[in-house]
């Protein structure tokens, strides 16, 4: 396994949000996360990239993340596409993709850079523009470019279909299928809407008010109609 | 129309050196939108260390670039050992930290350098030039600015760290989140506003003669001159500071007299705060509640 949770507990104040889930990634795969708002979803991803406060054991590879700074578990090659996207919207397309390689000082930096504008071609048109003015999905195809040019091993996605058209929607996971097939990154998704992430998923975890209360393959989940039903809402 | 032309030009001399100031204003003011009061002290105090510099023989750029450089650092140790433990404190908490950091500088100063006015040597041809219209210390002293404010911009446009810093300042969970270390990133900035504030410090010297209160004026000038231009934006306060140089020089002369010169800076913070808070050039912050 890639990533480990175990136990893990996290929240904002004084009080837990999450109240002690066991999780895992595989290596090269895609995990989906999933739940109704406020179950954590969010939360399990801040807490694994150390933005908040946890208790329990998070690791990747074998190595303890937690208790270290969100910087230096980036650098161990953890990405994060953030709720909200965390385009720096003063700065320019450019610098945004810039910024998703600065880390890195080995040369493969522009050959990267072409093959993020071969997967969206309209981050090249917008190259020179200022990010705050691209569209919705537009700075959300921005935001995976820039989390994808840290060349991770895992990549953390919070909710990359929320408040975009089901086109884009569409653009954006057909995209995200071909990367985890070229690159083998493993990827964890978090998802409102169920029935998209379990299209692309191999397992999958659901998120009640902070515990994990169903987890197996996708396909078994999708044909689960007690879960479906209970859970998933479809 | 010659006294005229010289104004201007020692405006644009003096307002130079409003921009460096006013730019280490908004340099820390955009990482950690406060501003920091003491940055003029800081300033006096790196100009002592020049002089004492200059005083044990070193020749003036040897001195002049190794105040930099321990500016700097004392910058990013301010940062380090005063800012960092406040980092989540609240805006008062702050602006006594700022009003005690402006003290214990400004004392400290008096202090080590003890508080008589002394001259400060220029390294730049002493006299007037181009037939009156300009000194030569006023021409070295805008190059030298010009300099600083394009390596400035060369600095956080086209560098690595540069693009770093600013992603830390507009957006730190983001920057975070790319693997940039915003605390670095802030006692850097620090640092350099520090280091710029020195060289001000050591180009207006010369003119104003150094004593402990040196910078007092000029830092109020530097907060004009960055809310003329937008305490947002560097470019703007770059602009704004040469602007209220030219504007305090033709004033003080034509209008007010010398004596009432610096009012004219309040008239300006009070002028933009009152038709156009956010500045010629800043960004007008819009909430919904």
């Amino acid at each position: 396994m890639l990533l480990e949770v175990k136990g893990l507990k996290a929240g904002y104040g004084p009080s837990w949000v999450l109240h002690g889930i066991d999780l895992a990634v595989a290596e090269g795969g895609v995990t989906a996360l999933l739940g109704a708002n406020g179950a954590g979803k969010t939360t399990t991803l801040r807490a694994i990239c150390g933005m908040i406060r946890t208790e329990g054991e998070i690791l990747l590879a074998g190595k303890r993340l937690n208790g270290l700074a969100t910087e230096n578990i980036v650098r161990q090659g953890v990405a994060h596409v953030p709720d909200g996207r965390g385009t720096f919207m003063e700065l320019t397309v450019e610098e945004n993709m810039r910024l998703g390689a600065i880390t890195r000082h080995d040369r493969d930096v522009a050959a990267d850079f072409e093959r993020m504008f071969e997967l969206f071609p309209r981050l090249k048109q917008r190259f020179r523009q200022q990010a705050g003015t691209l569209s919705g999905g537009e700075q959300q195809m921005l935001a995976i470019a820039r989390a994808l040019l840290l060349r991770p091993r895992l990549l953390l996605m919070d909710e990359p279909s929320f408040g975009l058209a089901p086109l884009i929607v569409q653009e954006i996971f057909d995209i995200m299928r071909r990367v985890q097939r070229e690159q083998r990154v493993a990827i964890l998704l978090v998802e409102q809407n169920a029935n998209l992430a379990l299209e692309i998923a191999d397992t999958a975890f659901l998120l009640e008010t902070g515990r994990i209360v169903v987890s197996g393959t996708a396909a078994e989940i999708r044909q689960d109609e007690s879960i479906r039903r209970s859970y998933l809402g479809y | 129309m010659n006294g005229f032309i010289h104004q201007v030009i020692a405006g644009i001399a003096t307002g130079g050196i409003y921009a460096s100031v006013a730019l280490a204003l908004v340099m820390i003011y955009q990482a950690t939108h406060h501003v920091n009061f003491a940055q003029g002290e800081m300033a006096t105090f790196s100009t002592y260390i020049a002089l004492t510099l200059v005083q044990a023989g070193l020749p003036f750029w040897v001195a002049f670039f190794a105040t930099v450089g321990v500016s700097f650092c004392l910058g990013v140790l301010i940062e380090r050992v005063l800012m960092r433990p406040m980092a989540h404190a609240t805006v008062l908490t702050h602006v006594g930290l700022f009003i005690g950091l402006v003290l214990v500088v400004s004392n400290l100063t008096g202090w080590v350098f003890d508080y008589t006015v002394k001259p400060f040597p220029t390294p730049f041809h002493d006299g007037p030039l181009l037939g009156g219209l300009v000194t030569g210390h006023e021409l070295g002293s805008t190059a030298v600015t010009l300099v600083v404010l394009g390596l400035v911009y060369v600095f956080f446009r086209y560098t690595r760290l540069g693009l770093a810093m600013r992603a830390a300042a507009y957006n730190p969970a983001s920057a975070r989140l790319v693997g940039v270390r915003v605390g670095w990133m802030l006692a850097l900035g620090w640092g350099l506003a520090a280091g710029i504030g020195a060289i001000a410090g050591i180009m207006v010297a010369p003119v104003v003669f150094l004593e402990p209160n040196m910078m007092l004026g000029i830092l109020l000038y530097a907060f004009a001159g960055a809310l003329l231009g937008g305490i947002d934006n560097p470019g703007g306060a770059v602009v704004g500071g040469f602007a209220v140089g030219v504007i305090e020089n033709l004033g003080g002369t034509y209008i007010v007299g010398t004596e009432l010169k610096l009012t004219m800076a309040l008239v300006i913070i009070i002028g933009v705060l009152l038709v156009k808070p956010a500045g010629l050039f800043g960004r007008v912050v819009l909430s919904r509640v």
